[in-house]
Protein backbone atom coordinates (compact mmCIF):
# COMPACT_ATOMS: atom_id res chain seq x y z
CA UNK A 1 0.00 0.00 0.00
CA UNK A 2 1.18 3.52 -0.80
CA UNK A 3 -0.09 6.53 1.13
CA UNK A 4 0.36 10.18 0.22
CA UNK A 5 -0.10 12.75 2.97
CA UNK A 6 -0.26 16.49 2.25
CA UNK A 7 2.15 16.34 -0.69
CA UNK A 8 3.06 19.79 -2.03
CA UNK A 9 5.35 20.67 -4.89
CA UNK A 10 6.28 23.92 -6.62
CA UNK A 11 8.64 24.86 -9.42
CA UNK A 12 10.16 28.30 -8.81
CA UNK A 13 7.14 30.28 -7.58
CA UNK A 14 4.51 28.14 -9.31
CA UNK A 15 2.84 25.55 -7.11
CA UNK A 16 1.88 22.46 -9.10
CA UNK A 17 0.65 20.12 -6.34
CA UNK A 18 -1.55 21.24 -3.46
CA UNK A 19 -1.88 19.07 -0.34
CA UNK A 20 -2.42 15.77 -2.14
CA UNK A 21 -3.74 13.01 0.13
CA UNK A 22 -4.36 9.58 -1.32
CA UNK A 23 -4.11 5.86 -0.65
CA UNK A 24 -3.22 3.30 -3.31
CA UNK A 25 -4.12 -0.26 -2.43
CA UNK A 26 -2.53 -3.49 -3.68
CA UNK A 27 -4.29 -5.88 -6.03
CA UNK A 28 -6.30 -3.26 -7.89
CA UNK A 29 -5.30 -0.76 -10.59
CA UNK A 30 -5.15 2.72 -9.04
CA UNK A 31 -5.65 5.39 -11.69
CA UNK A 32 -4.60 9.01 -11.57
CA UNK A 33 -6.49 10.92 -14.24
CA UNK A 34 -6.56 14.53 -15.34
CA UNK A 35 -5.76 16.89 -18.16
CA UNK A 36 -2.22 17.40 -19.44
CA UNK A 37 -0.35 19.91 -17.27
CA UNK A 38 -2.60 19.15 -14.32
CA UNK A 39 0.18 17.70 -12.19
CA UNK A 40 -0.30 13.95 -12.49
CA UNK A 41 3.14 13.24 -13.98
CA UNK A 42 4.75 15.41 -11.28
CA UNK A 43 2.83 13.45 -8.65
CA UNK A 44 4.01 10.14 -10.11
CA UNK A 45 7.62 11.38 -10.27
CA UNK A 46 7.36 12.51 -6.64
CA UNK A 47 6.19 9.02 -5.68
CA UNK A 48 9.12 7.26 -7.37
CA UNK A 49 11.65 9.79 -6.08
CA UNK A 50 12.57 11.49 -9.35
CA UNK A 51 11.25 14.78 -7.93
CA UNK A 52 11.37 15.72 -4.25
CA UNK A 53 8.25 17.41 -2.89
CA UNK A 54 8.56 20.44 -0.60
CA UNK A 55 6.42 18.91 2.10
CA UNK A 56 4.27 15.91 2.89
CA UNK A 57 4.79 12.20 3.33
CA UNK A 58 5.00 9.32 0.87
CA UNK A 59 4.59 6.04 2.74
CA UNK A 60 5.45 2.68 1.19
CA UNK A 61 3.80 0.18 3.55
CA UNK A 62 4.23 2.70 6.41
CA UNK A 63 7.87 3.44 5.44
CA UNK A 64 8.34 7.18 4.96
CA UNK A 65 10.19 7.43 1.64
CA UNK A 66 11.06 11.13 1.94
CA UNK A 67 12.69 10.74 5.35
CA UNK A 68 14.92 7.85 4.28
CA UNK A 69 18.64 8.17 3.62
CA UNK A 70 20.07 7.30 0.19
CA UNK A 71 20.75 3.63 0.99
CA UNK A 72 17.26 2.98 2.42
CA UNK A 73 15.69 4.73 -0.56
CA UNK A 74 17.65 2.39 -2.81
CA UNK A 75 16.16 -0.60 -0.97
CA UNK A 76 12.61 0.69 -1.57
CA UNK A 77 13.39 1.52 -5.18
CA UNK A 78 14.36 -2.08 -5.79
CA UNK A 79 10.81 -3.03 -4.87
CA UNK A 80 9.29 -0.75 -7.46
CA UNK A 81 9.08 -0.90 -11.22
CA UNK A 82 8.08 1.78 -13.65
CA UNK A 83 6.72 1.81 -17.17
CA UNK A 84 7.66 5.16 -18.65
CA UNK A 85 5.58 7.06 -21.19
CA UNK A 86 8.29 6.56 -23.82
CA UNK A 87 9.13 3.09 -22.37
CA UNK A 88 12.74 4.19 -21.57
CA UNK A 89 14.15 0.88 -22.79
CA UNK A 90 17.94 0.91 -23.00
CA UNK A 91 18.44 1.23 -26.73
CA UNK A 92 21.95 -0.25 -26.76
CA UNK A 93 20.65 -3.50 -25.19
CA UNK A 94 18.50 -6.20 -26.73
CA UNK A 95 15.03 -6.99 -25.37
CA UNK A 96 16.50 -9.91 -23.41
CA UNK A 97 19.30 -7.76 -21.97
CA UNK A 98 16.82 -5.02 -21.05
CA UNK A 99 14.71 -7.40 -18.97
CA UNK A 100 17.81 -9.10 -17.59
CA UNK A 101 19.36 -5.79 -16.54
CA UNK A 102 17.70 -5.40 -13.10
CA UNK A 103 18.35 -9.11 -12.44
CA UNK A 104 22.05 -8.70 -13.25
CA UNK A 105 22.30 -5.64 -11.04
CA UNK A 106 20.32 -6.70 -8.01
CA UNK A 107 20.10 -10.49 -7.85
CA UNK A 108 22.58 -13.30 -7.39
CA UNK A 109 20.92 -15.47 -10.03
CA UNK A 110 23.07 -17.55 -12.36
CA UNK A 111 22.98 -16.87 -16.11
CA UNK A 112 20.60 -19.80 -16.65
CA UNK A 113 18.25 -18.64 -13.88
CA UNK A 114 18.25 -15.12 -15.26
CA UNK A 115 17.42 -16.37 -18.75
CA UNK A 116 14.60 -18.48 -17.34
CA UNK A 117 13.19 -15.46 -15.52
CA UNK A 118 13.49 -13.27 -18.65
CA UNK A 119 11.59 -15.82 -20.71
CA UNK A 120 8.96 -16.15 -17.98
CA UNK A 121 8.44 -12.37 -17.95
CA UNK A 122 8.29 -12.26 -21.75
CA UNK A 123 5.69 -15.05 -21.79
CA UNK A 124 3.74 -13.22 -19.10
CA UNK A 125 3.41 -10.17 -21.35
CA UNK A 126 2.58 -12.43 -24.33
CA UNK A 127 5.80 -11.84 -26.25
CA UNK A 128 7.93 -14.46 -27.90
CA UNK A 129 10.87 -14.65 -30.32
CA UNK A 130 11.92 -11.08 -29.60
CA UNK A 131 14.81 -11.84 -27.23
CA UNK A 132 17.55 -10.81 -29.61
CA UNK A 133 15.80 -7.79 -31.09
CA UNK A 134 16.74 -4.23 -30.19
CA UNK A 135 14.06 -1.77 -29.01
CA UNK A 136 14.31 0.10 -32.34
CA UNK A 137 13.28 -3.10 -34.14
CA UNK A 138 9.97 -3.69 -32.36
CA UNK A 139 6.59 -1.89 -32.43
CA UNK A 140 5.33 0.63 -29.87
CA UNK A 141 2.96 -1.88 -28.28
CA UNK A 142 5.73 -4.46 -28.00
CA UNK A 143 8.01 -1.87 -26.41
CA UNK A 144 5.35 -1.17 -23.78
CA UNK A 145 5.09 -4.89 -23.04
CA UNK A 146 8.87 -5.20 -22.79
CA UNK A 147 8.76 -2.21 -20.43
CA UNK A 148 6.21 -4.03 -18.27
CA UNK A 149 8.30 -7.21 -18.37
CA UNK A 150 11.38 -5.27 -17.20
CA UNK A 151 9.35 -3.57 -14.48
CA UNK A 152 8.12 -6.89 -13.03
CA UNK A 153 11.38 -8.84 -13.50
CA UNK A 154 12.43 -8.40 -9.88
CA UNK A 155 9.07 -9.44 -8.39
CA UNK A 156 8.04 -5.84 -8.02
CA UNK A 157 5.76 -4.82 -5.13
CA UNK A 158 4.85 -1.43 -6.59
CA UNK A 159 4.28 -0.76 -10.27
CA UNK A 160 4.02 2.75 -11.73
CA UNK A 161 2.82 3.38 -15.26
CA UNK A 162 3.01 6.80 -16.88
CA UNK A 163 0.52 7.03 -19.74
CA UNK A 164 0.83 3.35 -20.70
CA UNK A 165 -1.49 3.80 -23.70
CA UNK A 166 0.01 6.92 -25.21
CA UNK A 167 0.82 6.51 -28.89
CA UNK A 168 -0.91 3.14 -29.16
CA UNK A 169 -3.85 2.12 -31.31
CA UNK A 170 -7.14 1.32 -29.48
CA UNK A 171 -6.73 -2.46 -29.77
CA UNK A 172 -3.17 -2.49 -28.44
CA UNK A 173 -4.26 -0.07 -25.69
CA UNK A 174 -6.85 -2.59 -24.50
CA UNK A 175 -4.23 -5.36 -24.56
CA UNK A 176 -1.95 -3.26 -22.34
CA UNK A 177 -4.86 -2.41 -19.99
CA UNK A 178 -5.79 -6.09 -19.63
CA UNK A 179 -2.18 -7.01 -19.06
CA UNK A 180 -1.79 -4.44 -16.29
CA UNK A 181 -5.03 -5.60 -14.68
CA UNK A 182 -3.99 -9.27 -14.84
CA UNK A 183 -0.53 -8.65 -13.43
CA UNK A 184 -1.86 -6.41 -10.67
CA UNK A 185 -4.48 -8.89 -9.48
CA UNK A 186 -2.34 -12.00 -9.96
CA UNK A 187 0.72 -10.75 -8.05
CA UNK A 188 -1.15 -8.39 -5.67
CA UNK A 189 1.00 -5.48 -6.81
CA UNK A 190 0.23 -1.89 -5.83
CA UNK A 191 -0.20 -0.45 -9.31
CA UNK A 192 -0.51 3.27 -9.95
CA UNK A 193 -1.41 4.28 -13.50
CA UNK A 194 -1.31 7.80 -14.88
CA UNK A 195 -3.77 8.13 -17.71
CA UNK A 196 -6.10 10.43 -19.57
CA UNK A 197 -7.61 7.61 -21.59
CA UNK A 198 -11.26 7.34 -20.46
CA UNK A 199 -11.58 3.88 -21.99
CA UNK A 200 -8.89 2.70 -19.56
CA UNK A 201 -10.79 4.40 -16.73
CA UNK A 202 -14.04 2.59 -17.55
CA UNK A 203 -12.27 -0.73 -18.20
CA UNK A 204 -9.94 -1.09 -15.23
CA UNK A 205 -10.46 1.93 -12.94
CA UNK A 206 -11.16 0.25 -9.59
CA UNK A 207 -9.75 3.25 -7.76
CA UNK A 208 -9.56 6.64 -9.45
CA UNK A 209 -8.15 10.00 -8.43
CA UNK A 210 -8.99 13.02 -10.59
CA UNK A 211 -6.32 15.73 -10.41
CA UNK A 212 -7.38 19.21 -11.48
CA UNK A 213 -4.92 22.13 -11.48
CA UNK A 214 -2.67 20.34 -8.98
CA UNK A 215 -5.46 19.52 -6.53
CA UNK A 216 -7.17 16.22 -5.81
CA UNK A 217 -10.59 17.09 -7.19
CA UNK A 218 -12.39 13.80 -6.95
CA UNK A 219 -11.82 10.22 -5.80
CA UNK A 220 -13.91 7.15 -6.50
CA UNK A 221 -14.24 4.15 -8.78
CA UNK A 222 -15.39 3.52 -12.37
CA UNK A 223 -18.84 2.63 -11.01
CA UNK A 224 -19.18 6.02 -9.33
CA UNK A 225 -17.67 8.30 -11.98
CA UNK A 226 -20.85 8.69 -14.06
CA UNK A 227 -22.86 9.72 -11.03
CA UNK A 228 -20.12 12.04 -9.79
CA UNK A 229 -19.71 13.89 -13.09
CA UNK A 230 -23.19 15.44 -12.77
CA UNK A 231 -22.21 17.32 -9.64
CA UNK A 232 -18.62 17.98 -10.67
CA UNK A 233 -18.33 20.24 -13.74
CA UNK A 234 -14.51 19.92 -14.03
CA UNK A 235 -14.74 16.11 -14.02
CA UNK A 236 -17.65 16.27 -16.46
CA UNK A 237 -15.66 18.53 -18.82
CA UNK A 238 -12.73 16.12 -18.72
CA UNK A 239 -14.92 13.11 -19.50
CA UNK A 240 -16.87 14.96 -22.20
CA UNK A 241 -13.60 16.04 -23.86
CA UNK A 242 -12.82 12.33 -24.24
CA UNK A 243 -16.17 11.92 -26.05
CA UNK A 244 -17.70 9.77 -23.31
CA UNK B 1 29.09 30.50 -14.76
CA UNK B 2 29.36 29.85 -11.00
CA UNK B 3 26.11 27.87 -11.14
CA UNK B 4 27.56 25.67 -13.90
CA UNK B 5 30.85 25.22 -12.04
CA UNK B 6 29.08 24.31 -8.80
CA UNK B 7 26.76 21.88 -10.56
CA UNK B 8 29.72 20.32 -12.38
CA UNK B 9 31.61 19.79 -9.11
CA UNK B 10 28.54 18.30 -7.40
CA UNK B 11 28.05 16.05 -10.43
CA UNK B 12 31.66 14.84 -10.26
CA UNK B 13 31.32 14.17 -6.54
CA UNK B 14 28.06 12.26 -7.06
CA UNK B 15 29.88 9.82 -9.38
CA UNK B 16 32.19 8.51 -6.72
CA UNK B 17 29.89 6.02 -5.03
CA UNK B 18 30.55 2.35 -4.53
CA UNK B 19 29.52 0.64 -7.79
CA UNK B 20 26.24 -1.32 -7.55
CA UNK B 21 27.87 -4.43 -8.93
CA UNK B 22 31.62 -4.45 -9.44
CA UNK B 23 31.56 -6.98 -12.28
CA UNK B 24 29.09 -4.94 -14.32
CA UNK B 25 31.17 -1.83 -13.60
CA UNK B 26 34.34 -3.50 -14.94
CA UNK B 27 32.47 -4.73 -18.04
CA UNK B 28 31.20 -1.23 -18.72
CA UNK B 29 34.67 0.25 -18.24
CA UNK B 30 36.21 -2.24 -20.69
CA UNK B 31 33.42 -1.45 -23.18
CA UNK B 32 34.15 2.28 -22.85
CA UNK B 33 37.90 1.65 -23.19
CA UNK B 34 37.18 -0.02 -26.50
CA UNK B 35 34.96 2.88 -27.64
CA UNK B 36 37.31 5.65 -26.55
CA UNK B 37 40.67 4.00 -27.20
CA UNK B 38 40.40 1.50 -30.01
CA UNK B 39 37.67 3.51 -31.76
CA UNK B 40 39.86 6.63 -31.85
CA UNK B 41 43.08 4.92 -32.93
CA UNK B 42 42.66 5.37 -36.72
CA UNK B 43 41.99 9.13 -36.56
CA UNK B 44 44.80 9.65 -34.03
CA UNK B 45 47.20 7.68 -36.26
CA UNK B 46 46.30 9.59 -39.43
CA UNK B 47 46.52 13.00 -37.77
CA UNK B 48 49.79 12.22 -35.98
CA UNK B 49 51.62 10.98 -39.08
CA UNK B 50 50.55 13.98 -41.17
CA UNK B 51 51.18 16.58 -38.46
CA UNK B 52 54.65 15.06 -37.90
CA UNK B 53 55.38 15.15 -41.63
CA UNK B 54 54.11 18.72 -42.10
CA UNK B 55 56.05 19.97 -39.05
CA UNK B 56 59.25 18.48 -40.46
CA UNK B 57 58.77 20.03 -43.91
CA UNK B 58 57.86 23.44 -42.48
CA UNK B 59 60.73 23.45 -39.96
CA UNK B 60 63.16 22.60 -42.76
CA UNK B 61 61.69 25.44 -44.84
CA UNK B 62 62.35 27.93 -42.02
CA UNK B 63 65.89 26.72 -41.24
CA UNK B 64 67.63 28.12 -44.30
CA UNK B 65 71.01 28.98 -42.75
CA UNK B 66 73.82 26.62 -43.75
CA UNK B 67 75.33 27.26 -40.28
CA UNK B 68 72.51 25.34 -38.58
CA UNK B 69 72.94 21.57 -38.78
CA UNK B 70 69.99 19.67 -40.25
CA UNK B 71 69.73 17.39 -37.23
CA UNK B 72 68.19 20.40 -35.42
CA UNK B 73 65.02 19.65 -37.41
CA UNK B 74 64.79 16.30 -35.60
CA UNK B 75 65.29 18.05 -32.25
CA UNK B 76 62.59 20.63 -32.93
CA UNK B 77 60.07 18.14 -34.31
CA UNK B 78 60.53 15.61 -31.49
CA UNK B 79 60.45 18.21 -28.71
CA UNK B 80 57.42 20.05 -30.07
CA UNK B 81 55.71 16.71 -30.68
CA UNK B 82 56.22 15.49 -27.12
CA UNK B 83 55.46 18.81 -25.44
CA UNK B 84 52.61 20.19 -27.48
CA UNK B 85 51.55 18.53 -30.70
CA UNK B 86 50.85 15.03 -29.42
CA UNK B 87 48.95 15.84 -26.21
CA UNK B 88 47.19 19.05 -27.25
CA UNK B 89 46.37 18.49 -30.91
CA UNK B 90 45.37 14.86 -30.28
CA UNK B 91 43.16 15.83 -27.33
CA UNK B 92 41.52 18.65 -29.27
CA UNK B 93 40.66 16.09 -31.93
CA UNK B 94 39.47 13.63 -29.27
CA UNK B 95 37.31 16.37 -27.72
CA UNK B 96 35.52 16.51 -31.06
CA UNK B 97 35.25 12.78 -31.60
CA UNK B 98 34.91 11.27 -28.13
CA UNK B 99 33.38 14.34 -26.43
CA UNK B 100 30.57 14.80 -28.93
CA UNK B 101 29.90 11.06 -28.88
CA UNK B 102 29.64 10.91 -25.07
CA UNK B 103 27.51 14.05 -24.81
CA UNK B 104 25.03 12.93 -27.45
CA UNK B 105 24.84 9.38 -26.05
CA UNK B 106 24.18 10.54 -22.48
CA UNK B 107 21.96 13.40 -23.66
CA UNK B 108 19.85 11.00 -25.71
CA UNK B 109 19.53 8.75 -22.66
CA UNK B 110 18.35 11.76 -20.64
CA UNK B 111 15.65 12.89 -23.09
CA UNK B 112 14.35 9.35 -23.60
CA UNK B 113 14.04 8.87 -19.80
CA UNK B 114 16.65 6.08 -19.72
CA UNK B 115 18.55 7.93 -16.97
CA UNK B 116 15.28 8.23 -15.02
CA UNK B 117 14.86 4.47 -15.43
CA UNK B 118 18.27 3.91 -13.78
CA UNK B 119 17.29 6.21 -10.91
CA UNK B 120 13.94 4.50 -10.37
CA UNK B 121 15.78 1.16 -10.18
CA UNK B 122 17.95 2.58 -7.40
CA UNK B 123 21.11 2.93 -9.50
CA UNK B 124 23.37 5.96 -9.07
CA UNK B 125 22.99 7.05 -12.71
CA UNK B 126 25.84 9.60 -12.74
CA UNK B 127 28.28 7.03 -11.36
CA UNK B 128 26.95 4.18 -13.49
CA UNK B 129 27.18 6.18 -16.73
CA UNK B 130 29.98 8.63 -16.03
CA UNK B 131 32.61 6.86 -13.95
CA UNK B 132 33.39 4.07 -16.47
CA UNK B 133 33.82 6.73 -19.18
CA UNK B 134 36.19 8.79 -17.03
CA UNK B 135 38.27 5.77 -15.97
CA UNK B 136 38.36 4.48 -19.54
CA UNK B 137 39.47 7.93 -20.73
CA UNK B 138 42.18 8.15 -18.07
CA UNK B 139 43.55 4.78 -19.16
CA UNK B 140 43.17 4.99 -22.93
CA UNK B 141 43.83 8.64 -23.81
CA UNK B 142 47.39 8.62 -22.34
CA UNK B 143 47.99 5.41 -24.35
CA UNK B 144 46.77 7.21 -27.47
CA UNK B 145 49.10 10.12 -26.68
CA UNK B 146 52.08 7.76 -26.38
CA UNK B 147 51.15 6.24 -29.75
CA UNK B 148 50.68 9.77 -31.16
CA UNK B 149 54.17 10.75 -29.91
CA UNK B 150 55.68 7.76 -31.70
CA UNK B 151 53.71 8.36 -34.91
CA UNK B 152 54.43 12.10 -35.00
CA UNK B 153 58.17 11.44 -34.93
CA UNK B 154 57.73 8.55 -37.39
CA UNK B 155 55.81 10.91 -39.68
CA UNK B 156 58.71 13.35 -39.44
CA UNK B 157 61.26 10.67 -40.31
CA UNK B 158 59.09 9.48 -43.19
CA UNK B 159 58.72 13.01 -44.57
CA UNK B 160 62.46 13.57 -44.25
CA UNK B 161 63.16 10.40 -46.23
CA UNK B 162 60.43 10.72 -48.87
CA UNK B 163 61.10 14.38 -49.68
CA UNK B 164 64.88 13.99 -49.53
CA UNK B 165 65.16 16.88 -47.04
CA UNK B 166 67.68 15.07 -44.89
CA UNK B 167 69.01 11.68 -43.92
CA UNK B 168 66.56 9.97 -41.48
CA UNK B 169 69.52 8.93 -39.31
CA UNK B 170 70.41 12.59 -38.91
CA UNK B 171 66.80 13.30 -37.85
CA UNK B 172 66.93 10.51 -35.25
CA UNK B 173 70.31 11.71 -34.00
CA UNK B 174 68.89 15.21 -33.47
CA UNK B 175 65.87 13.83 -31.66
CA UNK B 176 67.99 11.62 -29.40
CA UNK B 177 70.65 14.14 -28.48
CA UNK B 178 68.32 16.54 -26.69
CA UNK B 179 65.74 14.01 -25.44
CA UNK B 180 64.87 14.41 -21.77
CA UNK B 181 62.57 12.06 -19.92
CA UNK B 182 60.92 15.03 -18.22
CA UNK B 183 59.46 16.12 -21.58
CA UNK B 184 57.64 12.81 -21.77
CA UNK B 185 56.41 13.26 -18.18
CA UNK B 186 54.94 16.67 -19.10
CA UNK B 187 53.28 15.08 -22.11
CA UNK B 188 51.70 12.39 -19.94
CA UNK B 189 50.57 14.85 -17.24
CA UNK B 190 48.83 16.85 -19.95
CA UNK B 191 47.21 13.72 -21.36
CA UNK B 192 45.76 12.71 -17.97
CA UNK B 193 44.37 16.20 -17.31
CA UNK B 194 42.93 16.51 -20.83
CA UNK B 195 41.42 12.99 -20.62
CA UNK B 196 39.58 13.96 -17.44
CA UNK B 197 38.36 17.21 -19.01
CA UNK B 198 37.07 15.54 -22.19
CA UNK B 199 35.20 12.69 -20.48
CA UNK B 200 33.83 14.57 -17.46
CA UNK B 201 32.72 17.74 -19.29
CA UNK B 202 31.05 15.72 -22.06
CA UNK B 203 29.23 13.44 -19.60
CA UNK B 204 28.13 16.49 -17.62
CA UNK B 205 26.78 18.26 -20.70
CA UNK B 206 24.85 15.17 -21.78
CA UNK B 207 23.56 14.41 -18.29
CA UNK B 208 21.94 17.82 -17.85
CA UNK B 209 20.34 17.95 -21.29
CA UNK B 210 16.63 18.68 -21.32
CA UNK B 211 14.26 18.84 -24.25
CA UNK B 212 14.64 16.84 -27.44
CA UNK B 213 16.85 16.11 -30.42
CA UNK B 214 17.79 19.78 -30.90
CA UNK B 215 19.02 20.10 -27.32
CA UNK B 216 20.99 16.84 -27.61
CA UNK B 217 22.81 18.35 -30.60
CA UNK B 218 23.44 21.56 -28.66
CA UNK B 219 24.81 19.53 -25.73
CA UNK B 220 27.26 17.86 -28.12
CA UNK B 221 28.40 21.22 -29.47
CA UNK B 222 28.74 22.67 -25.95
CA UNK B 223 30.73 19.64 -24.81
CA UNK B 224 33.23 20.06 -27.66
CA UNK B 225 33.66 23.83 -27.34
CA UNK B 226 33.97 23.79 -23.54
CA UNK B 227 36.37 20.85 -23.59
CA UNK B 228 38.54 22.60 -26.21
CA UNK B 229 38.66 25.86 -24.26
CA UNK B 230 39.49 24.04 -21.02
CA UNK B 231 42.18 21.95 -22.76
CA UNK B 232 43.89 25.10 -24.05
CA UNK B 233 43.56 26.82 -20.67
CA UNK B 234 45.04 23.88 -18.73
CA UNK B 235 47.70 23.44 -21.43
CA UNK B 236 48.95 26.89 -20.53
CA UNK B 237 48.67 26.25 -16.76
CA UNK B 238 50.61 22.96 -16.96
CA UNK B 239 53.27 24.49 -19.21
CA UNK B 240 53.71 27.38 -16.78
CA UNK B 241 53.85 25.14 -13.73
CA UNK B 242 56.08 22.38 -15.10
CA UNK B 243 58.46 24.08 -17.54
Amino acid sequence: MIELKNVNKSFSDKQVLFDINATFNPGIPNLIIGASGGGKSVLLKCMVGLITPESGQILYDKRDFLQMDYENKKEVRRELGMLFQGTALFDSLTVEENIEFPLRMFSNMSVAERLERVNFCLNRVHLEKVNSKYPAEISGGMKKRVGIARAIALNTKYLFCDEPNSGLDPITSRVIDELLLDITTEYKITTVINSHDMKTVYDIGESIIFIYKGKKWWQGSRNEIDTARHSNPELDNFIQASQF
Amino acid sequence: MFFELGRYLIFIRSMFFKPEKFRVFVQRTVHEMNNIGVGSLPIVAIISIFVGAVTTVQTAYQLVSPLIPLKIIGTIVSDSSLLELAPTITCLVLAGKVGANIASEVGNMRVTEQIDAYEVMGINSSGFLGLPKIIAGLIMIPCLIIIANFLLISGGILAAKLTGLMDPNEFIQGARETFRLFTLVVSLVKSFVFAFIITSVSTYEGYFTSGGALEVGEAGTRAVTRSCVLILFFDFIIAKLML
